[in-house]
């Protein structure tokens, strides 16, 4: 109960509050700024800057809220609390309790994710059907984050290193991943990285759905790295969990 | 009275109580002897904030009228980024950090066992803040001449103007934290840091938020990114000392809670 | 005679009417002791007896309520820096630095005591030689055991060559080891003339220490004395311990509340006191009672506090 209270609580800022904020201060006060300018209006595809940074908000809380439930709790489940040992005690194998942690990260970040769907639902500019396999694949992209992160968290012995996840993965990728610009902003050597990034793909496909202005190929391509992300960290969570359980 | 006394009076009570924070400080310098890898990282932040406004919004957003003469965007932007950073370095080291040693690592309780007072331990954690700030204030300006965003060279002076933000924020962050019971009431922390990031001037200037520009005026960061921004672009009005005196009241507002609190907390 | 010599010359610490008070809740209701230079002295009690709140007094972290602490002939309240800075503590808790390594620990605590950089490092190896820690001197905190977080602890109270050293339950929690290798520690500095102020529960760690020794129940204290003292005083030289079946305890103990100079009948086991053990034993055996064991001990601090306030010390 006290748990669900404080899931609650931190839910209502990362995936609601924040949001909001965001919508406010970047959407309209820059989008005021943006759309006044044409050749602004016609780098984002002749569309107005808030329903260009809206729907990408889905992916980067999904970033967030999976990379951060995939660093300091599942370290705290190795060391501080020591729930992974106890369940490694029972009959449970590693297997499993990865699968368990991926149905948990999963409830996190759809939880977050589907904060941020409210918000969109009331802005008229993102008020639509592709809200729906958008929230999905927001999720995903949450996912492909929640696995690698969490099979490096198995690996750390200090919580400092977690400074480095979020300088050099978080960060840059919130700036540098296409939610607020289009990447083709970005100088030639910069491209390719955002286009190997989850979040890039997360961003494609929830702007995608929500615009309507995605093809169904770009939409398997972008799934299939999605897939690709969660199914290699699946394999290294298994791996680390393993090898930090029975060490 | 003699002339030391005469000084004194006009320092702040709490500062002229404390003679030895700085080995506070110079704890601080052990424990990141250990971890230097950590700060030196911190150094690339503002790289990828001055880099994604320059390259992404400033193609999108172009250039800004402010203060009757005509800016671009990223000129405009990253002063406030500046500020925003010394504010965030601030908050960081005086909630999270302080909380974990004053409530679970018991760090505190050891340091008053010695000669060192509570008012040491408040100031001198204080005064690490603004340590790690300046540094990082530094670095920021190397970026910000690097990138040629600025013209002026008033432009130093934005690191008085960030040690000056981050003594505020961090006096206010640790007093707060002396109230703090458990780490979800960190994310009250956050709750009020990132609207006051988003809405202290610090993307548009303050004509554009109409009648609100008055609510936005009582954020203490608003007044850091006008100090900043100011000596980046080479600007001095009275409003300059309205600023200052701002965040210099907060700051010994904060400074005087804080030392009190950590007394009732640690010497009951 | 050595012992009234030096209660003559003045005490390191004294105090008179010494009351702590919590809000309504009284901790500490108006103590009077003297503790002299030299001397390992100890308040012996129960938890919240007081002991605590009475060291923290001493530590110059905790204002008095009222009634009067003198420490080198200082008041903690307007001279808690200087009174601090000649003597160490060991709390209950360790609060080792966790952002440190072991050496850096020492280091930087002296440097608390404004103590120049190059003393506090040659004082910190000498430290962790005399605490057996010097291999471990690059290490974290973190993965020391127990017992050697508690050494580490002690060299750190002792970075600024303390004449009074302050420890509060110094081996609670520890394996017996770990107890005895602090105990000789201790035993070594107090021979080497520091004044040790310890708080206790348990009595072969009072027994072993502590030259004399208080008392504390319900914030009062209650005795004084050295433990042989107490001992003396409080109890008889012997005590025979008789264990029945379970349940049948209050029923036999009738039948044997006559013998011996008093008894104390316990939960699991009946107590009585007697200068001959071995003769009242012989006397229950030839009334015919059969305990299901029967042992002969000489007292303890335990008998003397079961005495003084009818419960046990460990509960």
């Amino acid at each position: 109960m006290t748990l669900l209270k404080r899931i609650w609580k931190t839910n209502l800022t990362l995936g609601f509050v924040q949001p909001i904020l965001f919508l406010l201060g970047m959407g309209l006060g820059v989008g005021s700024l943006v759309d006044a300018r044409t050749a602004s209006s016609d780098a984002l595809g002749g569309m107005g800057y808030l329903a260009f940074l809206a729907p990408a908000l889905l992916a980067t809380t999904a970033m967030l809220v999976g990379a951060f439930e995939s660093t300091y709790p599942v370290l705290a489940g190795f060391k501080w609390e020591g729930t992974f040992d106890s369940m490694a005690a029972t009959s449970l194998t590693t297997r499993q309790i990865v699968a368990g942690q991926l149905l948990w990260w999963a409830t996190r970040v759809s939880l977050a994710v589907v904060g941020v769907t409210v918000v969109l639902v009331v802005v008229p500019d993102t008020r639509s059907w592709g809200l729906v396999p958008a929230t999905l694949s927001a999720v995903l992209c949450g996912l492909s984050f929640s696995t690698t992160v969490g099979a490096y968290a198995a690996t750390r012995e200090y919580d400092q290193s977690f400074n480095y996840v979020q300088r050099f993965v978080v960060t840059p990728l919130f700036l540098f991943g296409g939610a607020f610009y289009p990447i083709e902003a970005l100088p030639g050597i910069l491209k390719p990285i955002a286009w190997v990034t989850p979040l890039w793909h997360g961003v494609e496909l929830t702007r995608g759905f929500v615009l309507e202005t995605i093809g169904f190929f770009a939409v398997l391509g972008h799934l299939a790295v999605l897939f690709a992300y969660i199914t290699l960290g699946l394999y290294l969570c298994d791996r680390y969990f393993t090898r930090r359980l029975y060490r | 009275m003699s002339q030391e006394t005469l000084v004194w009076r006009v320092v702040p009570p709490i500062l002229r109580h404390s003679r030895r924070a700085h080995r506070m400080i110079e704890r601080s310098f052990y424990v990141n002897k250990l971890s230097w890898m950590i700060v030196v990282s911190g150094f690339f932040e503002p790289l990828f904030y001055l880099f994604s406004i320059r390259i992404g919004f400033g193609s999108l957003v172009g250039d800004i009228e402010f203060a009757g003469r005509s800016v671009s965007y990223a000129q405009f932007v990253a002063p406030a980024l500046m500020a925003s950073s010394a504010m965030n370095g601030a908050v960081y080291d005086s909630t999270m950090n302080v909380y974990f040693k004053l409530r679970h690592a018991r760090l505190y309780d050891g340091v008053l066992a010695t000669p060192m007072s509570s008012k040491d331990v408040a100031v001198g954690e204080i005064g690490w803040a603004l340590t790690r700030g300046t540094l990082y204030s530094i670095v920021f300006l190397g970026c910000l001449i690097a990138l040629g965003l600025t013209d002026s060279w008033t432009v130093v002076l934005a690191v008085p103007a960030c040690l000056l933000l981050g003594a505020a924020f961090a006096s206010v962050g640790m007093a707060a934290t002396t109230y703090m019971r458990s780490w979800e009431d960190f994310d009250w922390v956050q709750t009020i840091v990132l609207p006051l990031f988003l809405f202290s001037a610090t993307f548009y200037p303050l004509s554009s938020y109409g009648v609100w520009g008055w609510v936005v005026q009582i954020s203490p960061l608003y007044h850091g990114v006008a100090l900043v921004r100011a000596a980046c672009l080479g600007i001095a009005t009275w409003g300059i000392a309205v600023h200052v005196a701002y965040l210099a009241a907060l700051t010994v507002v904060g400074l005087t809670i804080a030392a009190r609190r950590v007394d009732t907390l640690l010497c009951k | 005679m050595g012992q009234q010599y030096r209660v003559a010359v003045l005490p390191i610490v004294s105090a008179r009417g010494l009351t702590k008070k919590f809000d309504d809740f009284e901790a500490v209701r108006g103590i009077d002791f003297e503790i002299a230079r030299g001397e390992a002295f100890g308040f012996l009690g129960p938890n919240g007896a007081g002991k605590s709140s009475t060291m923290r007094m001493i530590g110059c972290v905790s204002p008095v309520t009222s009634g009067t602490l003198r420490l080198f002939d200082l008041d903690p309240a307007t001279s808690g820096k200087e009174i601090r800075a000649r003597m160490g503590v060991v709390p209950q808790q360790d609060n080792l630095d966790s952002e440190l390594t072991v050496f850096d620990n020492l280091v930087v605590y002296g440097r608390y005591f404004d103590i120049p950089r190059a003393e506090c490092k040659s004082r910190a190896r000498e430290l962790l030689d005399f605490v057996q820690l010097s291999d471990r001197a690059d290490s974290r905190v973190e993965p020391l055991s127990g017992g050697m977080k508690r050494r580490l602890t002690i060299a750190r109270s002792l970075i600024n060559q303390p004449e009074l050293l302050l420890l509060d339950e110094p081996t609670t929690g520890l394996d017996p080891q770990a107890r005895h290798i602090l105990w000789d520690r201790l035993y070594r500095l107090k021979q080497q003339g520091v004044t040790l102020v310890l708080t206790t529960h348990y009595m072969d760690e009072a027994e072993q220490l502590c030259d004399r020794l208080v008392v504390m129940d319900g914030g009062r204290i209650v005795a004084e004395g050295s433990p042989r003292e107490l001992i003396a005083q409080h109890s008889t030289r012997e005590v025979l311990e008789l264990r029945f079946p379970a349940g049948t305890n209050a029923e036999r103990a009738r039948s044997v509340t006559d013998l011996g100079e008093r008894h104390e009948i316990l939960p699991d086991r009946i107590l009585v006191y007697a200068d001959d053990g071995e003769s009242v034993l012989h006397e229950v055996h030839a009334r015919g009672l059969s305990p299901e064991s029967a042992l002969v001990r000489r007292s303890t601090l335990e008998d003397v506090f079961l005495r003084l306030t009818g419960r046990s010390l460990v509960d």
